[in-house]
């Protein structure tokens, strides 16, 4: 993560505030908060605590009764709202496609709405369906209704990424997708991101969303007050407070398991030797083939007792394949299959302990 | 049947005439009558009250008896074309200006929230969004205005107006003999073959005007 002290925000929101007609209380309620190019930054809390109007205020679908908004260092609170969200891509739950147009139309509308030639303009159609995982010969001249609920999604992405706006504002984006292409999602979103770097304002419920999506985490209550913001390593470590604490849940450890790589652990070494040698009954020794792929365990003669996770896999992901593993240890191997190393219970307690040292330790150099 | 053939035969330059000028005069005031209630539609449909008022006044409108209100534009605008068209105009009102209301809020929030949240204008969303969204609701109200004026405008004879009824007036008034039945029945048979003829045409106008993408 950059070190967000030296530059200037892309967003800033300065003492915030938004009432409704006929409410007696606000629903944003003061906020100050700072955003920075590049990062994610997810808006977590409870339904009602003011997260989404917060993020509509950014692109003034809700004006603010009070505060200023600045973007790039520039006063944006009462420039014309039309232009404004011309630079901002906006997705949102229901995602929002518009039915009558094509897929290829519905992408262009923001690009032609700032006067881009045709052959611009369909470049950048193919080169986003490109990026989103959808043949563009096939569905550009489709309609919405052709899509599924994950493709009507990246399509709805690729739509807010069309003019290349530096800001890009999420409303639960993934919320009304089934868990396996909401995670598969989760994934392809972060590659991209990946790719794009855009500043992300990214609204979410759930706790494990904000946790997976986010480079810096706004755990928000009531009024849009800021109970914590911070990055998800220090929420799950250090929660602020019994609010943090009760949104997280009962297991923060477990949690904090899926922001590690496994590759990011000290691993275990065991012996190898290439499969055919004479020291091949030895125990614990492991037999890896010409390319370094792991073979088996030499004393088991048995292949399917080898269990392998990527270097990639988070720890959470490890762990749950060494609870089924045999001896609960599994082979660590890399993009291209070959041995890295082993990982087992140890290693997974043994980095949980590390790292949740050094963050206080960290900590105590800051304080 | 053998002397409606006959009379058929002999007067058909004239029933043609009458019924192109029966089409001209039904296809003019639903023109009006669309444009007035696809404009009152799109200033009223956001809000409660005035959306229900006007709705209020054009089901009036169609309450009022067509003799009465033919009848009564005589003093202020003569016989003719314009006291029929403005009478069919009133009665054509309703199924548009209903059904321009129930399309535009009938489309799901987001799509709109999602038009705004992209940058169009209020107005560039009304145009590109909401109207061709609406469009197909819109356009089964025009079928229905001109399926009811179709029928209404025969009794603009009454004020001397255009169209078929001018023979059913006259068969009406000869009833009992041979050429009064022939009149009547040759001017409602007409109506009844535009009524088929042009809701067809309207169908397909509405398929053609649809985007493809809201097909079924």
């Amino acid at each position: 993560m950059s070190s967000p002290a030296q530059a200037r925000p892309m967003i800033r929101l300065e003492a915030l505030s938004k009432r409704f007609a006929h409410q007696r209380r606000l629903a944003v309620d003061n906020l100050t908060l700072d955003i920075y190019a590049g990062e994610i930054v997810v808006f977590v809390g409870p339904s009602g605590c003011g997260k989404t109007t917060t993020m509509k205020m950014i692109n003034r679908l809700i004006e603010p009764t009070s505060g200023e908004i600045y973007l790039e260092g520039d006063n944006v609170t009462h420039v014309n709202p039309n232009r404004l969200r011309r630079h901002i891509g906006y997705v949102i739950q229901q995602i929002g496609l518009f039915p009558h147009m094509s897929i290829a139309d519905n992408i262009a509308v923001v690009p032609r709405m700032l006067g881009w030639d045709k052959a611009r303009i369909g470049r950048r159609v193919d080169e986003l369906l490109h990026m989103m995982g959808i043949p563009a010969h096939e569905y550009r001249h489709r309609y919405p209704k052709a899509l599924s609920g994950g493709q009507s999604q990246r399509v709805g992405v690729a739509r807010a990424l069309a003019a290349d706006p530096p800001v890009l504002l999420m409303d639960e984006p993934f919320g009304a997708i089934d868990p396996i292409t909401r995670k598969h999602l989760q994934d392809e979103f972060l590659r991209i991101q990946g790719e794009v770097r855009k500043t992300i304002v990214f609204v979410t419920h759930d706790i494990d969303e904000a946790i997976k999506m986010g480079d810096r985490i706004a755990v928000l209550r009531e009024g849009s007050h800021i109970a914590q913001y911070d990055t998800p390593e220090q929420i799950l470590t250090h929660p602020a407070d019994d609010f943090v604490r009760a949104l997280i849940g009962g297991s923060a450890t477990l949690k904090r398991l899926a922001l590690s790589r496994v590759g990011e652990a000290v691993l275990q070494s065991v012996p190898t030797a290439r499969e055919g040698a004479d020291t091949e009954h030895a125990d614990g020794l492991l037999l890896i083939d010409a390319q370094g792929h792991p073979q088996r365990w030499a004393d088991d003669t048995d292949a399917r007792a080898i269990v392998t996770v990527s270097a990639d896999a988070t720890l959470q992901e490890a762990l749950d394949a060494l609870l089924l593993a045999p001896r609960g240890r599994a082979v660590v191997v890399d993009a291209h299959g070959a041995y890295q190393g082993v990982v087992d219970f140890d290693t997974v307690a043994g980095y949980v302990r590390h790292s949740a040292a050094s963050l206080a330790q960290g900590e105590a150099q800051t304080q | 049947m053998h002397h409606f053939y006959a009379y058929l035969q002999y007067r058909w330059p004239h029933l043609v005439a009458l019924t192109l000028a029966h089409v001209g005069v039904v296809a003019t005031s639903v023109a009006i009558a669309s444009a007035i209630a696809i404009t009152v539609g799109i200033g009223v449909y956001r809000t409660q009250r005035p959306a229900e008022a006007t709705l209020a006044v054009a089901n009036i409108f169609l309450t009022i008896p067509s003799f009465a209100l033919f009848a009564l534009f005589i003093p202020v605008l003569g016989l003719g074309y314009p006291p029929t068209v403005t009478a069919l105009v009133m009665y054509g009102l309703l199924p548009v200006l209903r059904n321009t209301i129930v399309g535009l809020r009938s489309i799901d929030p987001a799509i709109v929230e999602s038009a705004r949240g992209m940058g169009m204008t209020p107005a560039q969303a009304l145009w590109r969004i909401e109207l061709p969204l609406a469009w197909p609701v819109i356009m089964t109200g025009i079928r229905v205005s001109t399926l009811l004026i179709l029928g209404i405008a025969a009794i603009g004879a009454y004020v001397n107006g255009p169209g078929l009824g001018k023979n059913i007036f006259s068969g009406l008034a000869r009833l009992g003999t041979a050429t009064g039945l022939d009149l009547a029945l040759s001017g409602t048979l007409g109506i009844v073959f535009l009524a088929v003829v042009l809701d067809l045409v309207l169908g397909l106008v509405a398929w053609l005007t649809t985007s493809r993408g809201l097909h079924e």
